[in-house]
């Protein structure tokens, strides 16, 4: 008797994850796999084949725009991780106590604010009229105004800018858990801080490392304010084109294709890079 | 011993912001000793140990290696290694890898650093575990490879940080002789720190005594227990009886104390400089402490005394028995003999007991006590 309580209990439980993951993304993908399949003849006539596919092969735009989002995105988790990796270093040997709460903390605070405001902040920061390109001038470095807006580069500080903490969370706990001690080893036994770092801090920070990236990854190529915003129409993001599929062209059928693309291609990067850097998803997101 | 000291310390001082962990101690160490650093926890031993390895720079005083002051060189360029007192064997390598990390960062042939790391584990012990995981060794093993990776770079000094801590203590028995071996086997000098003082008497050839940043005594292990020139030395290393004790009269090196209780004893001014009124404290070791049934067996001692066994700790070879003293109630701990005769001791039987002058080591109390 008490099993078969504890079993309804543990089903009980478990039913808001279940409902959650049945009608919000299984059915949803279903659903969408079927209007991908469905190619349209005529006026409300449909026929099942992989036309939609077929279109995105054929369209240089297309596939130009999806390498173009993958390894933007490949370059904004490496960025990312560049730049993550010695704050949370800092934040994790170097700071004890309060500091490193504080450290913690401003971190985190962007995040209180919604990403669209921040997105507008790196506006206000960057536009032809904006208070860097207003600097510029005030100190005479240049002549007239200066648009930093509306290219690659805007675009990838506002992806990183925006990942950053996703980063730097899993990062500081793994080095967290690092022991001082073997990295005094480490010099001990004459070790430099480059070989210390590639030996021991870097090996050891692996599953930290790689779950970071993958979820700054899914992020920066599933994102669409930040490239749409700082990147202007120019962007060339894939997100866009399927949003633009559903909302502008009323072609859900093309749009769900385009939307099975983009989740084989991460589901693929992702396994490649768990493939390199030798790590199962298991270990590194099961810390 | 007249050849250059691998190791040398001059005044060597540490001071943090609010205290000083270490005050002036200087000592030198020869070739191929063990050196051993005894003292409580918080005395500031780990503080000089971490000092000699280069972690922390001293506030003042030199630091001399072969008679080169190493103060100016870092850690990785020291010919230290140290055993940490977690080991800090890098769980991301294999064992051979482990072993083999010094010879990498020094650039040293592939096939050499092969050879070399099988050649060191052999003498370990653990010959072919190379391919094994850190994690598949067991205590005692891990301690012999964590030897093994300093001792592969022939350090002139190699630095010991209570590596037998974490051990249960069959292994730790153990892990002594072992340790006292491959020092021989290397014969390269070890400096060995440890608040356990067994550790330290079974192992070294010498060792200093520390207490609050200053080496309180150096000696042999013999030296430290026979002939304590400390107050604290006398009351760390091995058990003893201690009695606060007011100097009545003084012939020589010879004292008539009494205690607060009033018991007078007889007892030997262990240093020199104590006069008559003198406040002192006064050690007996067990051992030292003769028992019997009769009052003529103790008759000629300088001290002899009665009491009421309380309780018979019973250790096998290390049995004490704890009395209490007839005359003034104190308690008092005797080594129980191993011959035989008194193994019907019970709770409660009355014995008499008695000790020597020469055994009673008296120093100057604490001005604040």
């Amino acid at each position: 008797m008490t099993s078969d309580k504890s079993k309804l209990g543990f089903f009980l439980l478990l039913s808001p994850l279940l409902l959650w993951l049945m009608t919000l993304i299984i059915l949803p993908h279903v659903g969408m796999f079927f209007v991908s399949i469905s190619e349209k003849v005529g006026v409300r006539q449909y026929e099942t084949g992989f036309g939609n596919y077929a279109v995105f092969f054929n369209e240089p735009l297309y596939w130009n725009t999806f390498a173009r989002t993958a390894y933007m995105s490949i370059a904004a988790t490496f960025l990312t991780l560049l730049i993550g990796f010695p704050v949370a270093y800092y934040i994790a040997k170097l700071t004890k106590g309060r500091t490193k709460t504080t450290l913690f903390l401003m971190c985190l605070i962007p995040f209180w604010v919604s990403e669209l405001v921040r997105t507008f902040g790196w506006m206000i920061l960057l536009r032809e009229t904006g208070v860097v390109s207003n600097f510029l001038q005030y100190i005479g470095l240049v002549d007239g105004p200066i648009e930093f807006l509306y290219n690659d580069a805007a675009i990838m500080t506002g992806l990183v800018y925006t990942s950053m903490l996703f980063m730097v969370v899993p990062l500081v706990t793994t080095l967290d858990s690092l022991d001082d001690s073997l990295i005094e080893a480490g010099y001990d036994l004459g070790g430099n801080g480059y070989t210390i770092l590639r030996e021991i801090i870097i090996p050891h920070a692996m599953p930290g490392i790689v779950s970071g990236c993958i979820v700054v990854f899914m992020l920066s190529l599933g994102n669409y304010l930040t490239p749409i915003l700082l990147g202007g129409k120019d962007s060339l993001w894939f997100t866009g084109l399927i949003y633009s599929q559903f909302i502008t062209r009323f072609n859900w059928e093309l749009g769900s294709a385009f939307g099975f693309l983009l989740l084989g291609l991460s589901s693929l990067i992702v396994f490649v890079g768990l493939k390199l850097s030798r790590q199962s998803l298991t270990e590194t997101m099961g810390r | 011993m007249s050849e250059i000291a691998d190791l040398e310390c001059r005044e060597l001082s540490k001071s943090f912001l609010d205290f000083q962990a270490v005050k002036d101690v200087s000592f030198s160490v020869p070739k191929g000793t063990f050196f051993s650093i005894l003292g409580p926890s918080g005395c500031g031993k780990t503080t000089l140990l971490r000092m000699i390895a280069g972690f922390q720079e001293p506030s003042s005083g030199d630091l001399l290696i072969k008679n080169k002051s190493v103060l100016d060189v870092p850690p990785n360029k020291r010919p230290v290694s140290m055993v940490f007192q977690h080991l800090a064997l890098f769980p991301m390598m294999n064992i051979a890898a482990n072993v083999g990390f010094g010879l990498r960062q020094r650039g040293v042939d592939k096939r050499e650093i092969e050879k070399r790391v099988e050649t060191v584990l052999e003498r370990v012990g653990l010959p072919g575990v190379g391919n094994r995981s850190i994690n598949q060794l067991s205590g005692g093993q891990k301690q012999r490879v964590a030897i093994a990776r300093c001792m592969v770079l022939e350090p002139d000094v190699l630095l010991l940080d209570e590596p037998l801590g974490a051990l249960d203590l069959k292994l730790r028995e153990h892990m002594k002789i072992e340790l006292k071996k491959l020092q021989a086997e290397f014969n390269t000098t070890f400096v060995y720190i440890t608040h356990d003082q067994s550790e330290a008497l079974v192992m070294s050839d010498q060792i200093a005594v520390m207490n609050h940043g200053v080496f309180e005594q150096i000696g042999t292990a013999r030296e430290l227990y026979y002939q304590p020139k400390t107050a604290f030395v006398a009351g760390f290393v091995g058990e003893a009886n201690k009695y606060d004790a007011k100097v009545t009269a003084k012939n020589g090196d010879a004292l008539k104390l009494v205690t607060g209780d009033g018991v007078e004893l007889s007892g030997l001014d262990a240093v020199g400089g104590l006069n008559e009124g003198d406040r002192a404290q006064v050690f007996v070791r067990p051992e030292a402490i003769k028992i019997s049934r009769k009052q003529a067996d103790i008759k000629g001692m300088d001290n002899g005394h009665s009491g009421e066994i309380e309780s018979i700790l019973f250790n096998g070879a290390n049995s004490q028995l704890l009395l209490r003293d007839n005359s003034n109630g104190a308690q008092i701990n005797i080594t129980m003999p191993q011959t035989g005769e008194f193994r019907d001791l019970t709770k409660g039987d009355n014995v008499y007991f008695g000790w020597e002058a020469e055994q009673t080591r008296c120093y100057l109390a604490d001005k604040v006590s």
